[in-house]
């Protein structure tokens, strides 16, 4: 059971990853990127954290997203033209730099956690919106404040970009 | 190893590192993304893609050290990557003003 969704949400969100890097139409790619973030809202339920999962669908997909598809609609962004001049260093090194980057993480994860124990649904349910809540009103009071200012500035710096000039 | 005896092995449960290998594989191609990708808005969903990456393997440590903190972080990366979007978009959008063109290859003032 537990193999199964695991390999199912897994697939998907690689084959959507993959789809969202191969797209050439932005708008594909973005709703791409939204099946990645379903699948992985999936992978959290199964991992315990139902508070975040259900952030991850409210927030990234039903807003952030939602935001990216705005603005390709608002300025009509169609295919990619061709390659620039300057891409040819990016192919170049760019792909054996992903490998060793790829296969790093990979030996890492795996040399670095070798007999880690098996996710079993149910072993862990700590990611409830009560222990989240509490987490974030006792120990990380102060995080939660400075993230409050953080969207103020970001707010205020999104309309003073965005705005038109008055004359 | 045969595949019966991985599927024994792993005794009804999945292992963490596979859920490590799929961050791995999920945060690689958005570097693939970020480096092959022309358009800026693909690049910027790319970076996204990253975020999300880091997001799982967050909230797989936090399963194996059964912490809530981890869940946090990744709560944390949720909102400075809506305050990153809404920046974001909104320098692509005056560039897309200014320059009228999405190619990051033409947007080079600060080249040179």
């Amino acid at each position: 059971m537990e193999l199964f969704f695991f390999s199912l949400f897994a697939f998907l969100a690689v084959l959507c990853g993959i789809n969202v890097v191969l797209q050439h139409h932005p708008i594909s790619s973005a709703l791409s990127l939204v099946g990645v973030m379903g699948s992985l809202a999936m992978l959290y339920l199964g991992l315990g954290a139902e508070f975040i999962a259900m952030a991850q669908i409210i927030v990234y997909a039903g807003a952030i997203m939602v935001l990216f598809i705005f603005v390709i609609m608002l300025l009509n962004a169609g295919t990619e033209t061709g390659r620039g001049k300057a891409s040819w260093t990016a192919h170049l090194l760019g792909a054996p730099a992903l490998i060793a980057l790829f296969v790093l993480l990979c030996l890492f994860s795996t040399r670095w956690f070798p007999n880690s124990e098996s996710v079993k649904f149910g072993d862990f349910t700590g990611g409830g919106a009560q222990q989240i809540g509490y987490a974030l009103f006792t120990d990380y009071l102060l995080p939660f404040e400075v993230t409050s200012v953080l969207i103020l500035i970001a707010i205020i710096g999104a309309i003073v970009l965005a705005r038109k000039e008055i004359d | 190893m045969e595949p019966s005896a991985v599927l024994k092995s792993l005794n009804g449960g999945v292992p963490i590192t596979w859920y490590l290998t799929l961050s791995a594989i999920l945060f690689a191609l958005g570097v693939a993304g970020f480096l092959f990708r022309r358009n800026i808005i693909t690049v910027f969903m790319c970076i996204e893609l990253m975020l999300n990456a880091v997001n799982l393997s967050f909230i797989s440590f936090a399963h194996q050290h059964r912490q809530v903190s981890g869940q946090l972080f990744t709560f944390f990366v949720m909102v400075v990557a809506a305050a990153e979007a809404a920046v974001g978009l909104a320098i692509i959008l005056t560039v897309f003003k200014n320059r009228s063109t999405l190619n990051i290859d033409e947007i080079d003032t600060l080249k040179n």
